[in-house]
């Protein structure tokens, strides 16, 4: 069974984001750098695929500067067999039918029985790229999966929808899956296997390979919103804070009267 | 300019997110229908043209039956801008729209501003405006953004919208929402764990402050998926929709879907490292602290006045 997992790198979303000189997309610079949250539960639906039907080769694809290869590294240590890197320096001006474009044109050929990638990104969070692969390559495709089993080359699967209702669904193979949060619980790479990672093969493909589509959209200014709110902030020791905060929660409301 | 509004409607009933639908379209003052694959005994609250696929006939959510029939509407239609929300539905049945007509896809748009549709980057930290380089485009909009229009009382008048099609995808069925012990919508006060909390252990410290004030305590999906918490606590879209007296947000950065399941609440406190977290936009007070160092203050305070 060949399996592919597409991923991408991320800043921490915790980080003090700088708006780029070009206004274009956040500086890139001073960041630190993770696998989406979202993918790592599609690497680690793959590894449990593959420790469940024995015979499975899984290929992690990622479209970026030199730097993501450490997240494909990171793939590896969880269990994939081969790194594939896209290089594209420009990859933050890329939207999603780019991207996915170049994801459909490397796997074309190379007959994926499955599929896998999270069900958006926690920067541009467009939500399209899993769906748009499997329009490219003519597969059924099931987003927002909250549950995946395998049976007899039939997938199962649980679609998350509003209000804590589920959808089951079915399809055969192969198929593109992407992959909600809390769809399994994805392992840390142990030493030794970011120690075997390092030997695992890692593919570079060259971004005028594979990019075929012209962009359909483009960022024409990217900026930080005004804040709305304009709640009180309070700073300080937590002995002065807590008092501050008690004072003005019994002015305020009624649950300390 | 005209759009085709892309209405929902799941096991016999249409879903409420026809208002964002609506008010999209009042805010750019385009001509507009709707479509919606669904029922004539439960009809969207819309005055316009309807086009309507039976649901009896296509069954509930099928991405390539439903593409074809939005296909065959829009065909008619022929609409500059195809909405839908940003929803299960949506963010699974645009992309498909988009690539079969060659559109650009503009996701969770937040603003409507001068023509330009304003989208939210890193967890609505930052935004972005998008210009579209077809001749049209799919966009889907964030729950809530254009929200808030009356519904209309005029019957649609309808079209009816039929294919010959299958799909690859079997629908098996729905599966109800988790039955949980804890209704928090009962709570006056509700403390909220969030990812900032760290590690397992400091729920403890989340459920004393909720039990110094009475309350229950909740959690955001991060800890929820972690197990940290049950998923009866949960507080966003999919979880429970609460709006105590007062709501307590530590460690929570604020993701859309838990705004939207606490923004309500009459007082919000956030306990935050981050300032610049979106919780800030709608907490009346933010308090920049490390929580594993103020709350116990906190329990302390509280329990001994």
């Amino acid at each position: 069974m060949k399996i592919l997992v597409c991923i991408k790198q991320v800043p921490d979303m915790e980080s003090k984001f700088k708006v780029a000189a070009d206004s274009r997309w956040y500086d890139t610079a001073d960041l630190a750098w993770r696998m989406n949250e979202y993918d790592e539960f599609a690497v680690e639906q793959a590894v449990l695929v593959k420790e469940q039907v024995g015979d499975a080769d899984i290929t992690v694809l990622s479209i970026g500067p030199d730097k993501v290869k450490e997240t494909i590294k990171k793939a590896l240590a969880m269990g994939c067999d081969r790194g594939v890197h896209i290089a594209d320096d420009e990859v933050s001006s890329r939207e999603p039918f780019q991207i996915a474009g170049m994801i459909a044109e490397y796997a074309r050929d190379k007959n994926f029985d499955l599929i896998l990638t999270g069900m958006q990104s926690q920067d541009r969070g467009s939500g399209q790229v899993g769906i748009l692969v499997a329009e490219l390559l003519d597969l059924p495709g099931v987003s927002t999966v909250v549950a995946f089993s395998l049976a007899d080359g039939r997938l199962e699967l649980r679609r998350e929808l509003e209000g804590g209702v589920k959808a089951r669904v079915a399809t055969g193979l192969p198929a593109v899956v992407t992959c909600q949060l809390g769809l399994n619980n994805p392992r840390y790479p142990t030493l030794p296997n970011i120690m075997k990672a390092k030997k695992k093969e890692l593919i570079t493909v060259g971004v005028a390979d594979v990019l075929k589509v012209e962009a359909r959209q483009q960022t024409a200014k990217l900026y930080f919103p005004e804040k709305k709110g304009g709640g009180l902030i309070l700073e300080g020791e937590p002995a002065e804070v807590a008092d501050r905060l008690i004072t003005i929660l019994k002015e305020k409301t009624a649950v300390l009267a | 300019m005209k759009v085709l509004l892309v209405a929902e409607y799941r096991d016999g009933k249409v879903l409420g997110s026809i208002s964002d639908l609506l008010g999209f379209a009042a805010r750019t003052g385009a001509d507009h229908a709707m479509f919606v694959v669904g029922s004539e005994a439960a009809l969207p609250a819309y005055g316009g043209t309807l086009y309507l696929a039976d649901a009896e006939t296509y069954g509930e959510y099928r991405p390539a039956v439903h593409k074809q029939l939005l296909l065959a509407a829009i065909d008619k239609v022929k609409p500059d801008l195809v909405v839908f929300s940003h929803s299960s539905y949506g963010w699974d049945l645009a992309p498909r729209v988009a690539c079969a007509l060659g559109l650009a896809q503009v996701s969770e748009v937040v603003d409507y501003v001068d023509g330009t549709l304003v989208v939210p980057v890193c967890n609505a930290k930052l935004r972005r405006t998008v210009e579209i380089k077809t001749g049209g485009a799919v966009v889907t909009l964030q729950a809530g953004a254009f929200g808030g229009s009356e519904p209309e009382t005029a019957a649609p008048s309808l079209e009816r919208v039929a294919v010959e099609t299958t799909d690859r995808v079997e629908f098996l069925g729905y599966e109800a929402a988790e039955a949980g012990g804890i209704d928090l919508s009962k709570a006056e006060v509700i403390v909220s764990a969030g990812r900032g909390i760290g590690k397992p252990e400091n729920i403890s410290l989340i459920a004393d402050l909720a039990k110094a004030f009475g309350g229950e305590y909740g959690a955001s999906r991060p800890v929820v998926d972690a197990e940290w918490a049950e998923h009866a606590r949960q507080v966003g879209t999919t979880g429970q929709s609460v709006a105590p007296k007062l709501y307590i947000a530590c460690g929570i950065s604020g993701a859309i879907q838990h705004l939207a399941g606490m923004k309500k609440s009459d007082f919000i406190v956030a306990i935050n490292t981050d300032r610049d977290a979106p919780i800030g936009d709608v907490a009346d007070v933010l308090a920049v602290a490390d929580l594993t160092k103020l709350v116990p203050v906190l329990i302390e305070k509280l329990t001994a006045s």
